[in-house]
């Protein structure tokens, strides 16, 4: 019987001239929660691609329970060895109930009966991974709110019929989960984990990686850097294997210069759902946050910021989150990407200028740090991160004063991130404002002011000065009434 | 040499052109080596009516994943007629015979939108549902006898210089005015924005409805013009002049090289394509086919082409 | 939750209502058990082209050639099935193989569907039209006996599209490989990616499709008793429109049997309806056209008051 759940020995895979993984080992015991880090484009979603059977490496072995798998490795070979995964892209068929995409993953859910017995088996799971759900068997899935989805995916995950569970990967499982899901999957984890299954766990969230895991392993650059027990590391030795630079982090604690209470008002906007209740105002080069649980009203508000219903007097830019859905036009370059929203500035004589629009992407790839030699090539060309910037770099390079931003980090490498944090600081500092929605209470500390949504209202509005994660928290959790 | 033949391998349209030649070859073996000229010129002579139409279509289908505007014969129908009752033979009347035509066809292109807008009906089924209306207007205003067209319309419908024919030239003009606006204008841009992705395109700031607006009245503009010259081209306005250019519209534009599911519109490719087909139909005639044997042949070579081209959106794994 | 979704499922029965209500309005007579199986006996024909459609809008494609692979299957059984009964039915089993094909060469290639049927339609038009210049052929006499049965109470017809609607909603909505039919409309990737195989799921909805073509040539053969390569040209037309009218969508594997069935009764009871209403000839298309613009207003009216619930 071996300890071992999975091995990847001298794994290699090359997307044309871009080397995603350079040989990587990989070894996972059984019952072990391993931990994987890493900056955008470290290998770590085409590892897992590999592992799942959705991509065939150019080299390297897979050894499944300490045996090489029978046949040719593929997506239903990787399935009956028990391995599962949850991506960044949800695979839930949004026409579908949650028992009848419990279906999918399960080919023996079949024959007469098959609704009954796949209602319970997903239904049982979600109330073990997430109690107090209010998730339906027959609710579908176009229905349900994103962190829902989330949360059917995850649970279908750990559903077993026939094969054995062996290995569960989660890539960025938290991403659109609110805080109180997010830490029922976490002990969740740590309890599955005690009864033999193995949990490969993806975050750019180190809190989370370093509470749960047993062990972590940080891949860069396509490679294995670092692999330890996780007490022997703390987020400044696991930033530091990633490369970033340690001082930097430590430094967002500063204060930089606030506006002045005195400057403009931009926007003044209140949650249209509601009725009375309060308002919300920006000033000119005022970074403002929406805080609170994914879902209660902060992106409808951006949104209606956007459409024009409320108090807006300025040009207004939006920054999508789900990059996939809202942002990413698949078919042009990063060029094309970014100046899509600047077009009339580029007019010359009724016609678009194609040197000037060139021009004005290589200063932004130069501005935000896009990381390709060339800005005509595919925009899938570039990792997430990079895709990211790009939609940032857009809604900069426009002529819009006011800037929305829909939690545009999910699933960003730390990096990035702090790149674009201080890119929006010299912005704001030049007379724009942000109105910035985030889950993550970290990035809150950039703000000048943050409003706390529950339930579709504003709960509270803290000052830079006055604000702590406490309060964050509390509003975030605030009682009708109370 | 070697860059111009590579940088022609890489043109997405380069496909339907060689088509076009290869058929034109055939067609001209099967001649008896005779009447290559003439076979070509009568080839763009029918084909400048197809690329017309298939600029519109072309347009509308980039604006995403089921947009099609199958209302085109009808507009054409309804067009001709309209611009034949009204010029009379006269050559005095030729401009309001035009215009009141046009103005017509911009009425469908705004019914269209309005019913896929207000109505939010399907755009296959609005266009359907309103090729129906247009048709019966056509239908019964065309009703009596078939007014030809007046002589200069007639003429310059039908001229060749040095076989190239007037209104070949003329729309090698419009497909080149039609390719620079769709890379090198806002609407263009937002036209393709829109046919990759709808919400991005709004989200990025680009005005989605008047977009969509404007290419279904473009379509049906061109429309339009394509029943004024065809009419002028076959000596009158007949009830059933569009029948054929229904198919020929769609065809073109996806032989050509343009994306069916949106955001990629491809100009030159629907010149090669519509030469293509017309030099099919040539070729098959030439050769003798029976009616039947052209319908399977022409069906069997869209397919062919579409399946040895591929896709333009590979699989993303 | 379900409150609006049983409002969008009733849609389709409204409708029908509606029309059924404007046409007995307009021609009394049209209300007795003869008047409504002359009014619908198109029905059956019509809803089988449209449950064939649906089965393929279901994996995200469209077929723009089942108008004419019905009066191909029309012109076979008029001929070959009648002459030689064993060369007829394999000719026929080769029409619905030959539907797998084209659903496979479609995934294999990635191409778009709309495109491909374009083409298959010249395909099936130049069978039919090289093996039957112009009208005739022979209805064999089971299809006729079938089509014309005269059943108590209800008429025939609808019997028969209850049956149809009943029969395909048990197969596409409750079994679970209706739910893998669905899903791959839903989402392809995620398919392919929980191990299912989108060819064989595209293969066998396109050989469904091409089943209940074959069905829907030899009911109309029944009907019309002798073939026509052109006589079911408008069936394509008829059949996207019965989907959506029956609350289907293009994309997403959004399907809905019975409304599908519902919605082909509808446009052919709307047929009827227009020539009761003696629409002067030159509007009878225009008219068509209007009914169905003013039917899908009427869903689009009633969609926008469940979304402001």
């Amino acid at each position: 019987m071996s300890t071992e759940a999975i091995r990847l020995d001298g794994v290699e895979k090359s997307f044309g001239a871009v080397r995603a993984l350079a040989g990587v080992d990989l070894v996972v015991a059984v019952g072990e929660c391993l931990g994987l880090v890493g900056h955008n484009g470290a290998g770590k979603s085409t590892l897992m691609h590999v592992l799942a059977g959705a991509l065939l490496p150019d080299a390297g072995t897979l050894t499944v329970g300490g045996a090489e798998p029978k046949a040719q490795w593929s997506a239903a070979a990787s399935q009956a060895a028990g391995i599962r995964c949850v991506f960044q892209e949800l695979s839930l068929c949004p026409n579908l109930s949650v028992a009848e995409n419990a279906r999918i993953t399960h080919a023996s859910l079949r024959g007469f009966g098959w609704k009954g017995r796949a209602r319970a088996l997903i239904c049982a799971k979600l109330d073990e991974i997430f109690p107090g759900h209010r998730i339906a068997p027959d609710d579908e899935i176009a229905q349900l709110p994103i962190g829902q989805r989330q949360m059917v995916e995850i649970a279908r995950a750990f559903t077993v019929t026939t094969a054995p569970l062996r290995l569960v990967i989660l890539d960025e499982p938290t991403s659109s989960l609110d805080a109180v899901a997010a830490g029922q999957l976490l002990s969740y984890i740590r309890k599955e984990t005690t009864r033999g299954t193995a949990v490969i766990l993806i975050s750019h969230i180190l809190g989370e990686i370093l509470a749960t895991s047993d062990r972590i392993v940080v891949m860069k650059d396509g490679k294995q850097v670092a692999a330890r027990p996780a007490p022997a590391f703390d987020r400044s030795s696991l930033m530091a294997a990633m490369g970033s630079d340690l001082k930097e982090v430590e430094a967002r604690g500063d204060r930089w210069q606030s506006p002045k209470a005195d400057a403009a008002v931009v926007v003044r906007a209140s949650p249209q759902r509601e009725g009375g209740g309060s308002e919300l105002v920006v000033r000119e080069g005022e970074i403002v946050g929406l805080a609170g649980l994914a879902g209660h009203g902060q992106t409808r508000l951006l949104l209606q910021i956007f459409a024009g219903h409320a108090d807006v007097d300025r040009p207004v830019a939006f920054v999508a989150g789900d990059r996939q859905s809202e942002g990413v036009f698949n078919l042009w370059s990063i060029a094309e990407n970014i100046t899509v929203a600047s077009l009339r500035a580029l007019i010359r004589r009724g016609l678009i200028n194609v040197a000037a629009e060139a021009k004005l992407a290589r200063a932004w790839r130069e501005r935000i740090g896009i990381r390709t030699s060339d800005m005509g090539r595919n925009i899938l060309t570039l990792s997430g991160g990079n895709q990211q910037k790009v939609l940032f770099a857009r809604a900069l390079a426009s002529d819009a004063r006011i800037i929305l931003m829909d939690d545009p980090m999910r699933g960003v490498d730390i990096g990035t991130k702090l790149e674009v944090y201080a890119m929006i600081r010299a912005e704001a500092a030049s007379g724009r404002s942000f109105l910035w929605y985030t889950t993550e209470l970290d990035e809150l500390t950039h703000c000048d002011k943050v409003y706390v949504f529950w339930n579709g209202k504003i709960s509270d509005s803290i000052e830079a000065a006055d604000f702590s994660e406490q309060r964050v928290l509390r509003a975030s959790f605030a009682e009708s009434g109370a | 040499m070697k860059g111009l033949l590579s940088w022609l391998r890489g043109q997405p349209w380069i496909g339907s052109f060689l088509a076009a030649g290869l058929v034109w070859i055939l067609a001209v073996v099967f001649a008896g080596g005779r009447g290559g000229g003439e076979i070509l010129s009568s080839a763009l002579a029918f084909a400048t009516f197809t690329v017309i139409v298939g600029l519109g279509q072309m347009m509308v289908i980039t604006t995403g994943p089921g947009n099609v505007d199958l209302s085109i014969p009808a507009t054409m129908t309804l067009s001709g007629v309209i611009a034949m009752k009204l010029m009379d033979t006269e050559s005095a009347r030729i401009l309001v015979g035009t215009a009141a035509a046009m103005g017509a066809s911009f009425v469908v292109g705004v019914a269209n939108y309005a019913l896929i807008r207000l109505l939010r009906i399907p755009p296959i089924i609005a266009t359907l549902s309103s090729s129906f209306l247009v048709l019966s207007t056509a239908i019964s205003v065309g009703r009596g006898l078939r007014i030809k067209p007046p002589p200069p319309l007639a003429d310059f419908a039908t001229a060749r210089a040095f076989g190239v024919p007037f209104t070949a030239i003329a729309v090698a003009a419009l497909t080149v005015i039609i390719g620079l606006t769709l890379t090198h204008t806002i609407y263009g841009r937002t036209v393709a924005a829109i046919g990759q992705n709808e919400r991005a395109a709004w989200l990025a700031g680009l005005d989605v409805r008047r977009t969509r607006f404007a290419t279904y009245v473009l379509s049906a503009m061109l429309a339009g013009l394509c029943g004024i010259l065809q009419s002028g081209f076959s000596g009158g306005a007949a009830l059933n002049m569009g029948d054929d250019f229904l198919l020929a519209s769609i065809a073109v534009v996806v032989i050509g090289g343009t994306s069916v599911a949106g955001g990629r519109g491809n100009v030159p490719g629907i010149w090669g394509a519509a030469l293509f087909m017309y030099l099919l139909v040539t070729m098959l005639n030439i050769f003798g086919a029976s009616p039947g044997v052209r319908l399977i042949m022409t069906g069997l070579i869209i397919i062919a082409v579409i399946a040895v081209a591929g896709s333009e959106n590979p699989r993303r794994p | 939750m379900t409150n609006p979704r049983l409002l969008r499922a009733a849609l389709p029965f409204l409708t029908l209502a509606i029309v059924l209500t404007a046409t007995f309005y307009v021609q009394p007579r049209t209300m007795s058990y003869f008047g409504l199986n002359l009014m619908l006996q198109y029905a059956v024909p019509i809803a089988l082209a449209t449950i064939a459609q649906m089965f393929i809008i279901t994996v995200n494609d469209l077929d723009l050639s089942i108008g004419p692979f019905v009066g191909l299957v029309g012109v076979v059984a008029a001929t070959v099935l009648n002459s030689s009964p064993v060369l007829g039915a394999a000719a026929l089993m080769v029409c619905v193989l030959a539907y797998g094909v084209v659903g496979a060469l479609i995934h294999v290639r990635n191409l778009p569907s709309i495109v491909v049927t374009l083409g298959l339609s010249f395909v099936w038009l130049g069978i039919s039209v090289t093996m039957l210049p112009s009208p005739g052929g022979k209805a064999p006499a089971v299809l006729k006996a079938i089509m014309t049965v005269q059943t108590p109470y209800v008429p025939f017809p609808i019997l028969a599209a209850v049956a149809i609607g009943l029969v395909v909603h048990l197969a596409l909505m409750t079994t679970s490989f209706g739910v893998v039919a669905r899903g791959a409309g839903g989402n392809p990737k995620a398919l392919a990616r929980a191990g299912w195989s989108m060819l064989g799921t595209k293969v066998v909805m396109y050989m469904l499709a091409g089943l209940f073509g074959l069905l829907a040539g030899l009911a109309l053969l029944g009907l019309t008793t002798s073939a026509d390569a052109h006589v079911a040209d408008r069936y394509t037309l008829y059949s996207i429109a019965g989907v959506i009218l029956g609350g289907g969508e293009f994309i997403g594997g959004r399907i809905n049997p019975i409304g599908a069935v519902v919605g082909a009764l509808t446009l052919a009871l709307a047929g009827a309806f227009l020539i009761f209403l003696r629409i002067s000839p030159d509007w009878q298309i225009g008219a068509q056209g209007a009914v169905l613009i003013i039917v899908l207003a009427l869903r689009a009216l009633a969609s926008t008051r469940e979304k402001s619930l």
